[in-house]
């Protein structure tokens, strides 16, 4: 499953990668940390910054409760962050209902670490401009999200 | 409203960040759901929660949240409240229940997050 955004990949760029883990719950928030971290040093405002940081601990969370392991990128060029995160795992047979506000297969015991609103997806396209989700059940799934950023989004 | 005020009407313990509390709260956000708080993150918001991990400072700290209240008295491990001091999270603990903790604050004036106007 190799998917990658040949313009972003072409271009001088930052990326950051992170490993995820089975069963790694800290993974998500410390990834989302760092990478906040890196674009508030990089000068980038506030909103943007806090979109890319949902849209990435989203993700990532996904992997973890949904799949089994796989890989964060985070690739940074002047006019956009793109976040891929790719898994190996169960995958997701309709990707359509997936992204349906409030639909979730998390089990009783995720849900009580207080994931399993159904909500992550949804969020996930609320905060980028562009969103793609492959997935092959019994294989895994790439999600590719992108944030365009404006002049009004770099403050220097 | 600010924290201190917020404080003064929940009768809260403050767990950390007693240096933060003039922070200025516009709205007010209580919930046990990780992706509902990121959805309705917007600046200025109070976290309201009644779950004591270490997720609830991970969503805090991303969505840029004023501070967090836990509820019904409740207080997270050690740890966590390092992890809240050392990513300037102050972090409150009042003995009123959900409900009423939510009521007293909205009637002393603190609105609610809306969706996509935060
Ligand atoms: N990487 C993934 N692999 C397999 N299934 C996934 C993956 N990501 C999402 N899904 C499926 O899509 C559903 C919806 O995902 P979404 O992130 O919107 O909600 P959730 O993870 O169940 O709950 P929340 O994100 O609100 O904590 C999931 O319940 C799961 O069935
Ligand atoms: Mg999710």
């Amino acid at each position: 499953m190799n998917h990658l955004n040949e313009e972003a990949e072409s271009k001088p760029q930052l990326k950051l990668e992170f490993e995820i883990k089975e069963r790694d719950f800290s993974v998500a928030g410390e990834a989302a940390s760092k990478v906040k971290k890196t674009l508030q040093q990089l000068g980038l405002m506030p909103e943007a910054v806090r979109n890319i940081a949902i849209i990435i601990y989203e993700a990532v969370m996904n992997v973890v409760i949904h799949a089994t392991h796989g890989q964060l990128k985070v690739i940074i060029i002047p006019e956009q962050v793109t976040v891929l995160t790719e898994d190996e795992g169960i995958g997701i047979s309709n990707v359509e209902l997936a992204m349906k506000e409030g639909y979730s297969t998390a089990p009783l015991e995720i849900r009580e670490m207080g994931f399993g609103a159904g909500m992550g997806l949804p969020n996930i396209k609320q905060c980028s401009h562009k969103l793609n989700v492959k997935s092959q059940v019994g294989v895994g799934t790439v999600l590719e999200a992108i944030v365009y950023l404006s002049s009004k989004d770099r403050k220097s | 409203m600010n924290l201190r005020d917020i404080q003064r009407i929940l009768k809260a313990e403050v767990l950390c960040g007693e240096q933060w509390l003039s922070r200025e709260v516009k709205t007010g956000f209580g919930c046990d759901l990780m992706s509902e708080m990121l959805a309705f993150a917007g600046s200025h918001t109070l976290l309201i929660t009644s779950l004591t991990n270490e997720h609830v400072i991970h969503t805090a700290e991303i969505m840029d949240a004023v501070g967090v209240v836990y509820v019904s008295g409740k207080q997270p491990a050690k740890e966590i409240i390092e992890k809240a001091n050392h990513n300037n999270i102050p972090l409150l603990s009042t003995p009123f229940l959900m409900f009423e903790c939510c009521g007293l604050l909205f009637t002393s004036g603190l609105k609610g997050c809306k969706r996509g106007n935060p």
